[in-house]
């Protein structure tokens, strides 16, 4: 019993010598997300255009129901997503939407700080999208 | 005609009395708060430290300033009565837990004699001959602001931790006290300063050497006393909530708070004075000495709790009632037939 109990606060005595810390101090230091990291999307653009050819494919297959998308077609007859909307309220990051597009329109990136003052903030429509 | 020294009283110099007096109090008083407000400080840094986290650092440098942000916010946030609570012995409850443990403090001595002009100022709030007795006096004190706190809130969580905390304390008084004895049957005195003055010819001369199971059960028991963890029972947070102080904000819940330290504090210094030597060794200064012995103590219990789980309740009287009590009264024979035969 003495034994456990003398190996119990060594162990705690050895976390208790400097350099034995995990914690990250987050605002100041940050951690590197791994590149799988499922962060806020991205819309990935061509030369002069968004790449989404506005098929409907992540509206459809996201569970969370929060992606919309319009269809409009441009003066070259192209179909492109006049409305593209994301609501980040909504969304659950399962990365269902990225997994389906046939293109490869639609992208995650590792911007994970998404808190904001209002509910229409998390709204993310196609210009913010492209950023 | 030389004038004698004596030692400072009522009656041979009133003024230069008080005088002193109100200054030792001061001191101490100021010394225990301000150990309490770091000890909070210490405490959630080395417990941090020895979980891997690092405890507070936003608060200046290394969350040096959180006691006092701590304080602050306790002192603005709202003091809440539940309306079916006792309202006397709610508001009583947490001043009877404070003040037994402060006026503790008391009768540790801190130093040799001070010698003012002819009169002899001893460095102890109060000399009292019968010292011990008056520890285990208001150690018994000190429960009751517990189980009253517990009572009044009208909250069965209050309640169980209550009770949880009159069972314990007095099952580990028993043994604290009778490990006690063993030492004043050493020291043939019940006074403190009587048995720091048996302690000082040496640190070999300290009673830990001479009674290691009394000191041990001692320290345990103490521990049990003062409801720190492994033995925080009327807590409990996982179980209880926060046990007796549930239903207490603001600065009523400041003030259990300081309690708990103010306890850690008197145990431990309680510890150094009877098994340790007191104010008397290793170094030639008495408070730094008595303070060493009482930081030791301290994180000693911190250690621990971080270290420990709580034990169970069934498990937590077994070890008073069936090991602690018979060590104890062991001890005391032994104790007796080993002075009857060197004398
Ligand atoms: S990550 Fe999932 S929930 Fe979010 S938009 Fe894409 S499919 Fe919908
Ligand atoms: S699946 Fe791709 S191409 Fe289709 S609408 Fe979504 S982002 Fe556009």
């Amino acid at each position: 019993m003495f034994k456990e109990f003398i190996q119990g606060l060594s162990i705690t005595f050895k976390h208790l010598l400097p350099g034995h810390s995990t914690t990250v101090q987050y605002p100041d230091e940050r951690l590197t997300p791994s590149p799988r990291f499922r962060g806020l999307h991205r819309l990935v653009p061509t030369q002069d255009r968004e790449k989404c050819v506005a098929c409907y494919l992540c509206p459809t297959v996201c569970p969370a129901k929060c992606i919309t998308v319009e269809s409009a077609e441009n003066e070259k007859g192209e179909k492109y997503p006049q409305v593209y909307e994301i609501d980040l309220l909504r969304c659950i990051f399962c990365g269902y939407c990225v997994e389906a597009c046939p293109v490869e329109a639609l992208e995650m990136t590792a911007e994970y700080e998404l808190a904001n003052f209002h509910r229409e903030d998390f709204k993310f429509n196609k210009k913010r999208l492209l950023k | 005609m030389t004038p004698e020294v004596e030692v400072l009283s009522l009656s041979s110099h009133p003024l230069l009395f008080l005088a002193a007096m109100l200054v030792k109090i001061g001191v101490v008083f100021g010394v225990v708060l301000f150990i309490v407000a770091y000890a909070t400080w210490v405490e959630r840094k080395v417990i941090g430290h020895m979980q891997t986290r690092l405890g507070p650092m936003r608060t200046f440098w290394h969350g040096l300033l959180q006691p006092i942000a701590d304080g602050m916010k306790l002192f603005f946030k709202e003091d809440i009565v539940p309306s079916q609570a006792d309202k006397v012995s709610y508001i009583l409850a947490p001043m009877m837990i404070l003040v037994p443990s402060l006026i503790t403090v008391a009768i540790i001595p801190f130093g040799a004699d001070l010698q003012i002009g002819n009169y002899i100022i001893p460095l102890q709030v109060a000399e009292l001959n019968i010292g011990v007795l008056y520890i285990l006096a208001m150690a018994g004190l000190g429960v009751y602001g517990t189980v009253l706190a517990g009572w009044s809130s009208n909250s069965k969580y209050s309640l169980i931790g209550g009770v949880r905390a009159s069972a314990q304390m007095v099952s580990y008084e028993l043994s604290a006290g009778l490990a006690i004895v063993a030492v004043f049957m050493l020291s043939e005195t019940l006074s403190t300063r009587g048995i720091v003055d048996a302690q000082s010819a040496s640190v070999l001369h300290w009673y830990v050497f001479k009674q290691p199971l009394a000191f041990c059960l001692f320290v345990v028991c103490g521990l049990a006393e003062i409801n720190r963890t492994p033995f925080d029972m009327p807590e409990a947070e996982s179980e209880l909530v926060s046990g007796f102080c549930t239903e207490y904000s603001s600065m009523k819940y400041a003030l259990f708070f300081m309690a708990e330290y103010a306890n850690m504090i008197v145990i431990s210094a309680i510890a150094a004075t009877l098994f340790l030597g007191g104010w008397s060794g290793p170094t030639p200064f008495g408070a730094v000495n008595l303070l060493g012995k009482v930081f030791a103590f301290m994180f000693f219990f911190i250690w621990l709790r971080a270290t420990f789980p709580r034990v169970r309740y069934d498990q937590l009287m077994y070890l008073g009632w069936k090991i602690f009590l018979p060590l104890a009264l062991a001890n005391i024979v032994i104790t007796g037939f080993v002075v009857v035969l060197v004398n």
